[in-house]
């Protein structure tokens, strides 16, 4: 893990981007508001707030899955539909959406098959990401006949499976058990570690977000903005890092942050 | 096949409960014998009157099996262009409904006249506007209720529409489409004995039935009967056989044996 994210180049890059659902209509919703945000490559960012904030809004807008009323999305350099079309990213999200007529095996090589790779070379590919994710002896089993926990490790295994230099998770542990999230955040900074992928991780857990995150983009709703950026050079994180002083401190700032926001509404 | 045997005992011990009582309670009662015939009497007129049963049933089941085919051909193609087109959506889903709204049944003296008294393909017509709706009613709903997630997720894929219909949508209109299919394969087998008892080959098995009930040769009307109700099972236990194989994912297959 390199301590700071400065310097290095932009991977995702958002430049006074709004949003708004239903423009014009009684329900008109303000979702995002002038966001400005520099992701650097490599680094591993969380977006947290309260429900509404915009921050899955603002992943979907990465990911190029809903598009921006005003303001430019950019992804390695390109439009974000650019990215989508070149497949740049791989996303994880809260349910794992994998299909249940699918092994294990054929979910990962969802994506592969979708790229036109051959036959033999899908299913090398499938069992490396297995080996990653610690699921190999599951590569001929159906998704129901797996845990929650492990359904959600197959679906990060098919996000990377293509290998894209950037991965986009939309809570995708919110339905998971506080023992086994604590597990799959370990895992999933192992894997960052090892791949060196660029990760944008929306969370509402607080200290989900500074365990994993260098950097922690604080957000508050109504209409979606930016309240506070938040550094969180913890280093190397451990088991002992959820019990360190300097852990509770940013944690504490991140709480911070959300409350006074929430007052300032 | 032991495992068949086990599943299905339960079934098989109620059912010779209930024709033991059936046969016990007409034989002790003696009422007037033409009301109900006993089971040992419909099984011996199905004997005796095998040849013919045989070759009405062989008739029956023609009219059966096209119209089947047909018209979940027609189900699932209609349902096909209904999830992937909106103006089709817009125009044939209406049209369905209408055509389901239809009494089918009393389409069949009208259809005789259409086809010819004694052709078969006004039964097959019958057959086949039964079938199709319940073909088209669930299979729609199995191509549309796709979650949201796993729609971003192809899209996240830049996968395209026909791929998101090959790969997401039919896969999970299977186990809908396969609730029709027993659906209507019961249906099939209704449609077309109603359909003959209105024209049709006079050597089918609704001709049978009417023949030998206005003689009050109820026996023999039952042990038509007895044949329809055997190819109605076949059929079900076919289409759970197919749905079986086709989606060996699902461990809750409601086949009735195993």
């Amino acid at each position: 893990m390199t301590g700071s994210d400065t310097g290095s180049k932009v991977a995702v890059s958002i430049e006074s981007v709004s949003k708004v659902f239903n423009r014009g209509k009684p329900n008109e919703v303000r979702a995002l508001d002038d966001i400005n945000l520099d992701i650097s490559e490599g680094s591993f960012v969380s977006l947290i707030g309260p429900s509404g904030c915009g921050k899955s809004t603002l992943l979907r807008l990465m990911a190029a899955l809903t598009h921006p009323t005003g303001g430019s999305v950019t992804v390695n350099g390109k439009s974000a539909d650019k990215a989508r079309l070149d497949r740049d990213y791989g996303m994880a999200f809260q349910t794992s959406g994998l299909f249940e007529w699918r092994t294990v095996t054929q979910n990962i090589e969802l994506p592969l098959q979708l790229m036109g790779w051959e036959k033999a070379d899908r299913k090398a590919r499938a069992d490396e990401m297995l080996e990653l994710v610690k699921l190999a002896e599951f590569a001929t089993h159906y998704p129901r006949e797996l845990s929650g926990g492990m359904q959600q490790r197959v679906a990060i295994a098919r996000a990377l499976a293509f290998r894209p230099s950037l991965l986009l998770m939309d809570e995708p542990f919110g339905a998971l058990d506080e023992m086994t999230r604590e597990h799959m955040q370990t895992e999933v900074l192992d894997i960052w570690a090892r791949t060196g992928k660029t990760v944008v991780f929306v969370t509402h857990s607080i200290p989900e977000a500074v365990f994993l995150s260098q950097r922690v983009i604080v957000m508050s709703p109504r209409p979606g903005r930016i309240t506070a950026d938040i550094e969180v050079p913890l280093g190397v994180r451990g088991f002992e890092t959820r019990e360190s002083n300097r852990f509770f401190e940013k944690v504490t700032e991140v709480r911070e942050a959300l409350r006074f926001d929430k007052g300032g509404r | 096949m032991r495992r068949v045997f086990r599943g299905a005992a339960p079934a098989l011990v109620f059912g010779s409960v209930g024709l033991i009582v059936w046969e016990l309670g007409l034989l002790l009662a003696k009422p007037d014998g033409f009301v109900l015939p006993r089971p040992t009497e419909i099984v011996g007129s199905f004997v005796d009157n095998f040849t013919v049963i045989w070759t009405a049933t062989v008739n029956t089941g023609y009219i059966v099996i096209t119209g089947l085919i047909v018209g979940v051909l027609l189900g699932v193609v209609w349902s096909l262009l209904v999830s992937r087109f909106r103006l089709a959506d817009e125009t044939l889903t209406p049209l369905a409904i209408a055509l389901n709204a239809i009494p089918i049944i009393a389409l069949a003296p009208i259809f005789n006249a259409w086809y010819g008294l004694l052709s078969p393909t006004s039964n097959q017509a019958i057959v086949v506007l039964l079938v199709f709706f319940p073909v088209f009613i669930n299979t729609t709903k199995g191509l549309t209720s796709v979650g949201a997630t796993e729609l971003d997720l192809m899209h996240s894929y830049a996968a395209s529409k026909w791929e998101i219909t090959k790969m997401v949508r039919i896969p999970n209109a299977m186990p809908l489409f396969f609730v029709s299919l027993k659906i209507a394969s019961s249906l099939a087998v209704i449609g077309a004995i109603v359909a003959e008892y209105f024209g049709g080959r006079q050597d089918a098995l609704g001709q049978f039935i009417v023949q030998n009930a206005a003689s009050s040769r109820y026996t023999e009307a039952w042990a038509a009967v007895i044949a329809g109700s055997a190819m109605g099972i076949i059929l079900y236990l076919l289409s759970g056989g197919v749905e079986r194989i086709v989606t060996p994912w699902r461990p809750d297959v409601d086949v009735v044996v195993g």
